[in-house]
């Protein structure tokens, strides 16, 4: 389904919605993520996979969440997220502690259709204690062998930035394979895309291998350069100084409503 | 020869990955890459995977495949800091006396599945080095029983460089910088230690290593650590 614009996929994503988010080094749907804001989106559950930037920054700060599950929040090179940071240390947000591949491995789970898959590591770690989803087995091929299962992760919706969608209705994502698990994963996918190409990529050998098939994906909209600040590999890289400027402002809650009354609440910037 | 404390840094940091066959450089760690890179002018078999490379970046199979690798067997050397790093090595990357930090990254499964982890972290304080962490994301050491490949080989700061005792789970402190001593760092430190009767100077740069760094090496660093460059080179 192609609709109008990421306005259009903002109201497609209902309040309580458990969603899946990419890191900001990936592909993230900033369009849309503005356009939750604008829509008032309410207990929002966003699912870091594996980690979480400014897209939930905005969204945590907007007031829009509820629960973040994530092996960190982050702004890179920009420092803190400073409105996560400000949420956490209040205690005003509920904060499920992972690390990178447990999440993978939980999404992974979900993809194959069983409820649970093992990982090495992590056990000793209070992560351990803290996580509602994880045990601890005893590795029936082997006794006296204590591994840790992830139970299967399955977000209401994915959500993220392709840089093509085509007529057949796949999205292109490249090299950006965890936006696959997550689309693979969850029950519902929404993708805003750059450009729309005729036809069918999965026609063509060379762009076949970089989509996620039509088949996992519920709508998409156009959103040209509806990743920016962030960036698209190979169309255009992350806009530093204006993560700097925000990772700035945010630092108070006034400076973070300036930030929205400029960015975010009126006209969709560029 | 004079160098920058980066440099000296980056050159501990080459001796420690030692005969390695695969280096993994996680985000915003450019002297921990520096020392990478140093080391690869001397051994060019060696791979570096710098994980925060925005373009061309080594993967192919998105963000899990790092840990798929690391799971295998096949990431010889990773490092880890904290906002807290305890006497037995456990490793705190999430809260400490009310403040909230990023969160645990990978750290929980790259302790253990890494062959080796060098623990660095540039302040050394007993704010930072702490004899107990408030938090663990990733252990240090871990009971008989559980599987574990890897785990902490040394821990590196701006004022010495600490060797990881297994057996007694216990860092032993082996060399101090040239601009610290050995009051200095046994009264900024808030974890126990041993510590030999005479302990030395961590090991300065030598005219070679600095040719290599500001030349190659900065030229690869400023490609992927534009900031860190130019603070360090002025490129």
């Amino acid at each position: 389904m192609n609709l109008a614009d990421a306005g259009a996929l903002a109201r497609a994503i209902p309040d309580g919605a458990c969603v899946g988010l990419p890191p900001d080094y990936s592909l993230v749907a900033m369009a849309v993520v503005r356009a939750l804001v604008r829509r008032g989106a309410k207990d929002l559950k966003l699912v870091g996979v594996p980690v979480l930037g400014l897209c939930a920054d905005i969204l945590i700060g907007a007031g829009c969440v509820r629960e973040v599950e994530t092996s960190a929040v982050t702004l890179g090179e920009a420092g803190l997220a400073p409105r996560f940071t400000a949420a956490a240390e209040a205690g005003t947000l509920k904060i499920v502690d992972a690390t990178c591949p447990m999440i993978h491995t939980g999404l992974q789970a979900t993809e194959k259709g069983v409820p649970f898959m093992p990982l090495r590591g992590v056990l000793g770690s209070d992560l351990v204690k803290d996580h509602p989803d994880w045990k601890t087995i005893d590795n029936p091929y082997a006794a006296g062998d204590p591994i840790l299962l992830a139970k299967a992760i399955a977000p209401d919706v994915a959500l993220f930035h392709a840089r093509w969608a085509d007529e057949a209705g796949n999205v292109w994502v490249g090299r950006r394979r965890e936006l696959a698990t997550i689309a693979h994963a969850s029950k519902s996918c929404y993708v805003s895309y750059e450009e729309l190409k005729p036809g069918d990529m999965l026609e063509d050998e060379l762009l076949a291998p970089g989509c996620i098939g039509a088949v996992y994906v519920t709508a998409v909209a156009p959103a040209p350069r509806g990743a920016w600040p962030l960036g698209v590999p190979g169309a255009y890289g992350i806009d530093d100084a204006h993560v700097m400027h925000y990772a700035k402002l945010a630092k108070t809650a006034e400076g973070f409503r300036t930030y929205l009354d400029e960015f975010v609440l009126k006209a969709v910037p560029v | 020869m004079s160098y920058a404390r980066e440099e000296l840094l980056a050159v501990a940091i080459a001796r420690l990955i030692g005969d390695a066959r695969h280096v993994a450089v996680g985000a915003a760690s450019p002297i921990p890459a520096t020392g990478a890179f140093l080391l690869k002018e001397k051994n060019p078999a060696l791979r570096i995977s710098l994980l925060q490379k925005r373009t061309g970046n080594p993967f192919t199979e998105g963000s899990r495949e790092l840990f798929d690798l690391a799971g295998q067997g096949r990431i010889d050397v990773f490092f880890l800091g904290g906002a807290q790093i305890d006497g037995e090595a456990n490793i705190n990357l999430v809260e400490a006396e009310g403040r909230r930090f990023p969160g645990s990254f990978g750290s929980a499964f790259m302790y253990f599945t890494a062959g080796k982890t060098i623990l660095f972290r540039e302040e050394h304080s007993p704010r930072v080095l702490v004899k107990k962490a408030d938090y663990v994301s990733a252990p240090g050491w871990s009971p008989p029983d559980v599987q574990r490949r890897g785990g902490p080989a040394a821990l590196l700061t701006g004022k010495a460089l600490f060797l990881w005792q297994k057996d007694k789970r216990r860092f032993r402190l082996a060399s101090v910088h040239p601009d610290s001593s050995v009051e200095d760092v046994r009264g900024n430190t808030g974890f126990d230690y041993d510590a030999p009767g005479t302990v030395p100077h961590t090991a300065v740069p030598t005219a070679e290593e600095l040719d290599l760094i500001r030349g190659p090496v900065a030229r690869v660093i400023a490609e992927n650590y534009p900031e860190f460059a130019r603070r360090v080179w002025a490129r």
